[in-house]
């Protein structure tokens, strides 16, 4: 079988490929300027960052040979040989672990009633004065941009050292997360029943209790889940700074070259990290249908 | 309001007997759910140790340190802080981009339509998995371990930490693209590097540019607080001067992070919409 391929007379076909060419070389120099330009960046990036090859390549090998360091026992043994000397701190560290969980949980719900009370005055439907929408957007972008581990330092001389500092930094630094998170669930929500809630003459409260909250609740429980999920990586390292968990064990494990203690407490950390995620993320299917999971 | 007839309700019960009597189980799911929620809320701050005069004192001397705070000030060594301002947004930067470069490789490797098997595909989902479950902090006391205290550690830490969780977000991203290209090369005689190369990219590199100017703008942060454990960059100076309770400039400070970190909000959002199109990043 033959296929005949018609093609344009030569006259036609070089004006549409000489447009076609100009066409194409005018995106290519616009990618050339923007590789350029990001070429440049990450030059003096690297000179700013302080970026040394040689050390990099000369120690490389520590870096490997760490991992190899903390999969070693004292006796020079590898550690899963003998898992009773490997996790000898058992009891502590679970005892400190489930010290992170409670400051995780506390925090996030701390966080998300503080939310939940701030949010309606965010969103751009449900505010009942603008000048008080601005002020709390602010305050809600404040508590979000500061990193939590900043204000955990902060509260660490204000509140002492100890889990309380943590627990009131995860707070606010949720606030402001779930608080965004939350407002925009809000204006995305059906506002034909406030109106009919309002045209019965109830009060902006009873507006929000019986119209919004209703179609947004579900909302709120699935973002609060995910923000639990984050808040336990978050508390896991809190303890670097005092504020509490099982971060202070580690940080001295790691300062103080206690090998295989490092690898048993990371170790830890990650199987509860996956059984959180795994956890939140059954129950939000269970909750809220299968399509919340993502 | 009007008075219902009572013939009126018990017709409806009679006619909706499960709206009216619903079963205890499920009249007591809510209240029970919620108890048990604040019980656990108790105990946890029994057992964290909050007690209202812990709480009034510390709010107190925290009212104290706002007092302290202004105005914000910098004293001498606003060079130095600019200098530690620049260090954070390179540390961002640079670790960003390492973490993409490797990523990308290794997502292919995680997606399922370039990697039918899953003995293979596995092990790398688990190993990336392992990886995001480890703070960024962590990562960068692991480096400063291996290549000393400073900024190099700091960019290190971002970068492996960063691709953990690239290499997810690359997999989903090219599971995600249109397969109907990709056969239309393999029916061209392209062979599976051309399908990755000509298929593949075209559909996956706006969408994971996205991401990556997404994850320097997050990362800005992140780079602001690795400081704190030494591994450079502004985080550095505000740990010192909160130690040294120097509290105008602690609060200087943090408002350098926020300016810097509103500023790259600003041009990695203008930056996005020009890649990929307003309305994909909604």
């Amino acid at each position: 079988m033959t296929i005949a391929v018609s093609i344009l007379p030569e006259q036609q076909l070089a004006a549409l490929n000489a447009a076609y060419r100009a066409a194409v070389a005018r995106k290519r120099l616009r990618l050339m300027a923007g590789l350029a330009l990001f070429a440049a960046a990450l030059i003096v990036a690297s000179i700013g960052a302080e970026v040394n090859l040689r050390t990099f390549f000369t120690y490389f090998g520590n870096f490997v040979s760490y991992f190899d360091r903390i999969l070693t026992l004292d006796s020079g043994q590898r550690v899963w040989t003998d898992p009773v000397e490997w996790f000898w701190g058992w009891h502590k560290w679970l005892k400190l672990l489930g010290e992170t969980l409670l400051i995780s949980y506390v925090g996030t719900l701390i966080g998300a009633v503080l939310a939940l009370a701030l949010n309606f005055f965010a969103a751009e439907n449900t505010s009942p004065a603008p000048w008080l929408r601005f002020t709390v957007r602010r305050l809600l972008e404040f508590a979000r941009t500061v990193p939590g581990i900043v204000f955990a330092l902060i509260f660490v001389i204000a509140f002492g050292l100890g889990p309380m500092a943590g627990v009131l930094a995860i707070a606010i630094h949720s606030t402001g997360a779930l608080g965004k998170l939350f407002s925009e669930i809000v204006e995305n929500a059906d506002m034909r029943p406030v109106e009919g809630v309002r045209s019965t003459g109830a009060s902006w409260l009873s507006c929000m209790r019986f119209a919004v909250l209703p179609q947004v609740i579900a909302g709120y429980a699935s973002y609060g889940l995910l923000r639990f999920e984050i808040n336990v990586r978050e508390a896991s390292v809190m303890g670097f700074v005092g504020a509490g968990g099982i971060g202070m064990e580690l940080i001295v494990a790691i300062r103080k070259f206690y090998y295989s203690d490092v690898s048993a407490i990371l170790l830890t950390i990650i199987v509860t990290v996956f059984l959180i995620d795994i956890g939140t993320g059954w129950l939000r299917g269970r909750l809220f249908g299968r399509e919340a999971r993502t | 309001m009007s008075r219902h007839p009572e013939v009126d309700a018990a017709q409806l019960r009679a006619r909706h007997p499960d709206v009216f009597s619903r079963p205890a189980s499920a009249r007591l799911a809510t209240p029970a759910m919620i108890a048990a929620a604040l019980a656990l809320l108790v105990f946890g701050l029994v057992d964290l140790d909050f007690s209202p005069s812990r709480l009034a004192a510390g709010v107190s001397q925290l009212g104290w340190i706002t007092m302290m705070m202004i105005p914000p000030d910098p004293g001498s060594s606003l060079p130095l802080y600019l200098k530690a301002l620049g260090e954070t947004l390179s540390i961002a930067l640079l670790g960003t981009t390492l973490a993409a470069v490797f990523a990308l490789p290794v997502g292919l490797l995680a997606a399922r339509n370039v990697v039918p098997s899953t003995i293979l595909r596995f092990p790398v989902r688990r190993v990336l998995d392992s990886i995001r479950g480890v703070d960024t902090l962590i990562w960068a006391l692991v480096w400063i371990n291996v290549v000393g205290l400073g900024p190099f550690a700091g960019v290190l830490a971002i970068a492996v930490s960063d691709f953990g969780a690239f290499g997810k977000l690359f997999s989903e991203a090219i599971e995600g693209a249109d397969q109907k290209q990709v056969e239309g090369i393999r029916a061209s005689g392209g062979s599976a590097l051309h399908e990755i190369r000509f298929g593949l990219m075209p559909q996956v590199l706006p969408v994971i540019a996205g991401q990556v100017l997404y994850f320097i703008e997050s990362n800005t942060r992140s780079a602001t607080i690795i400081g704190i454990v030494g591994a450079g960059g502004i985080g550095l100076q505000l740990a010192e001067q909160i130690r040294v309770l120097e509290w105008q400039k602690v609060s200087f400070l943090i408002l350098m992070i926020l300016v810097a970190v509103a500023a790259i909000d600003f041009i990695s959002g203008k930056l996005r919409f020009a890649i990929i199109g307003r309305r994909a990043v909604a």
